[in-house]
């Protein structure tokens, strides 16, 4: 058995994306979640299977409950906060692909806009690795990439420039994309190159959104999906990826920090795909900060090991460019809702429907989380 | 501030620390050094370790300089620098700490333009036992 094109996403879904949504995270997954099976035109009592992150609040049983699922026969949840995105709809083609279920959702729902930073948290105290960063004053997210983000740019005269480029096609995107926070807020180089710290090397605009929102997807069989109201998206291959010694948002302890979970990931991906990194048509690659763009081109085989920054050169990731990136603005300027956002998007750019749309995009690699065990898909229509 | 809160493997690092000494877990089989600490060595499975004493010099192979918002007891002390040291004695173990002027000495008592990835430091103790880092050459 392969998984390779024998299922297909069917459906995509979300709700509005804004600094504050008035209603729960469980009512967005819900909204999401109905608003997919509706594209796919399928009734919610044909669902059979789940797959959601392990941080994900609203749990299997609360939403089979709220939108009227069947019996379910198969339900999963991954890990690592962003890296778990592609892996959901890998976990549920694999289900469905060995017959374990026949209609699969995956969802995210999250209130990060409005709720509170989960790194200001202080009473979940510092397990490993946080014993040994977060006394010194390493705290968030980005201060832990940032880490990476300095060598890198030392190791290979990467510049930020380079980390610019990235945050503009994202934004240049989003601003053509109504749906998204950064739809009416253009970015300009000196905005970017004037803008307050975050964490050094990292400035304001290399930080992903912070959003309230919530999207979906469902999953079917080939043979399913032929009859679907909209034209299937295939699965063509799928994959997650925890590297040997790698340790997370702090990954500094392997042999070499600056290859991460993408490599693993990629060696999986293309293995049993059909095509390689130079058919891609179009990149939905994990943006919650600029730096991971280039590392994960590096890592899925886009460039070689030190090119990514200078593979951002010469309007390489904008539109008509050579690897059209993020095409609805990305987690830096649409939605940053763990990645999910990045699948749909990826969905739309294959039925043609994107507000930055590739002509004839037929290819599209999806990535999650670099930085923590992560996970992929390649689609293709 | 922020403390260590240790787990079981982690335990004798800080306690060593305590002491202004700086150890790294080593395999008592076949002598390759691990960080962070863990029950048993990736390289052969043994599950024998000791605490071997470091010279305490390093380089610095990263650094980054955190700018608010920032928890309010680090809020206070910033922008402040915190290294990744890559320890002489154990390549590949790389410890994170903060550059300090002199051993106790509070956080962002170093300006960010005097750091330079590559350069040679020192581990020091403060009062609070956290080892610190401060410049060969300052
Ligand atoms: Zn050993």
């Amino acid at each position: 058995m392969t998984l390779k094109d024998a299922t297909a996403i069917v459906g995509i879904g979300q709700t509005a994306f804004a600094k504050h949504l008035p209603e729960s995270e469980r009512a967005l997954a819900c909204r999401a979640v109905l608003a997919a099976l509706d594209d796919a035109g399928i009734d919610p009592g044909e669902v059979d299977a789940l797959a959601s992150y392990t941080m994900e609040e609203t749990d299997e049983v609360e939403l089979a409950k709220a939108v009227g699922f069947g019996d379910l026969t198969y339900f999963s949840k991954v890990g690592f906060g962003g890296g778990g995105s592609c892996a959901t709809v890998a976990h549920l083609a694999a289900a469905i692909a060995a017959g374990q279920a026949t209609v699969g959702v995956a969802w995210r729902s999250r209130k990060r806009g409005s709720g509170p930073r989960p790194w200001t948290n202080t009473s979940v105290q510092l397990p490993t690795p946080a014993q040994w960063t977060r006394p010194f004053g390493l705290l968030r997210p980005a201060d832990e990439i940032a880490m990476l983000a300095r060598r890198y740019l030392h190791e290979y005269g990467a510049t930020r420039d380079h980390l610019f480029n990235v945050a503009l096609a994202c934004r240049n995107r989003a601003n053509r994309n109504p749906a998204a926070i950064m739809y009416d807020r253009p970015l300009t180089r000196e905005m970017y190159m004037t803008a307050r710290w975050i964490s050094e090397p990292l400035c304001l605009y290399d930080n992903c959104l912070e959003t309230d929102g919530a999207l979906a997807c469902v999953i079917v069989g080939r043979e399913r999906a032929r009859d679907c109201r909209r034209p299937p998206v295939y699965v063509h291959s799928a994959a997650q990826g925890l590297p040997a010694q790698h340790h997370g948002m702090v990954n500094y302890w392997n042999d070499d920090p600056l290859t991460g979970p993408a490599w693993a990931a990629a060696r999986h991906l293309w293995k049993h795909a059909d095509f390689t990194p130079s058919d891609v048509d179009v990149a939905q690659i994990y943006d919650a900060f600029t730096p991971l763009v280039p590392l994960s081109l590096e890592g899925y085989g886009f460039c070689g090991r030190g090119e990514g920054g200078a593979f951002t050169e010469g309007g390489a990731l904008e539109t008509g460019g050579r690897l059209p990136l993020n095409t609805g603005g990305g987690g830096l300027s649409e939605a940053y809702v763990h990645g999910f956002n990045l699948i749909n998007e990826g969905v739309k750019q294959l039925r043609g429907t994107s507000t930055s749309q590739v002509p004839g995009a037929a290819t599209c690699l999806v990535t999650a989380g670099e930085g923590v065990p992560t996970s992929a898909l390649l689609l293709r229509n | 501030m922020l403390t260590p809160v240790p787990d079981a493997d982690g335990a004798p690092f800080w306690e060593y620390a305590a002491r202004g000494e700086l150890r790294v877990q080593t395999c008592a089989d076949c002598d390759e050094p691990r960080f962070p600490p863990r029950p048993c060595c990736p390289h052969c499975h043994s599950f024998a370790s000791e605490w071997r004493a470091t010279s305490g010099r390093g380089r610095i192979w990263s650094y980054v300089v955190p700018h608010p918002p920032l928890l309010p007891d680090y809020a206070a002390h910033a922008p402040y620098v915190v290294l990744l040291v890559e320890l002489a004695d154990a390549p590949r173990i790389r410890l994170v700490g903060n550059l300090v002027s002199e051993p106790g000495a509070a956080l962002g008592s170093v300006p960010p333009d005097r750091v330079r990835i590559g350069a040679r430091v020192q581990a020091v103790f403060g009062a609070d036992g956290l080892p610190q880092w401060v410049l060969e050459r300052p």
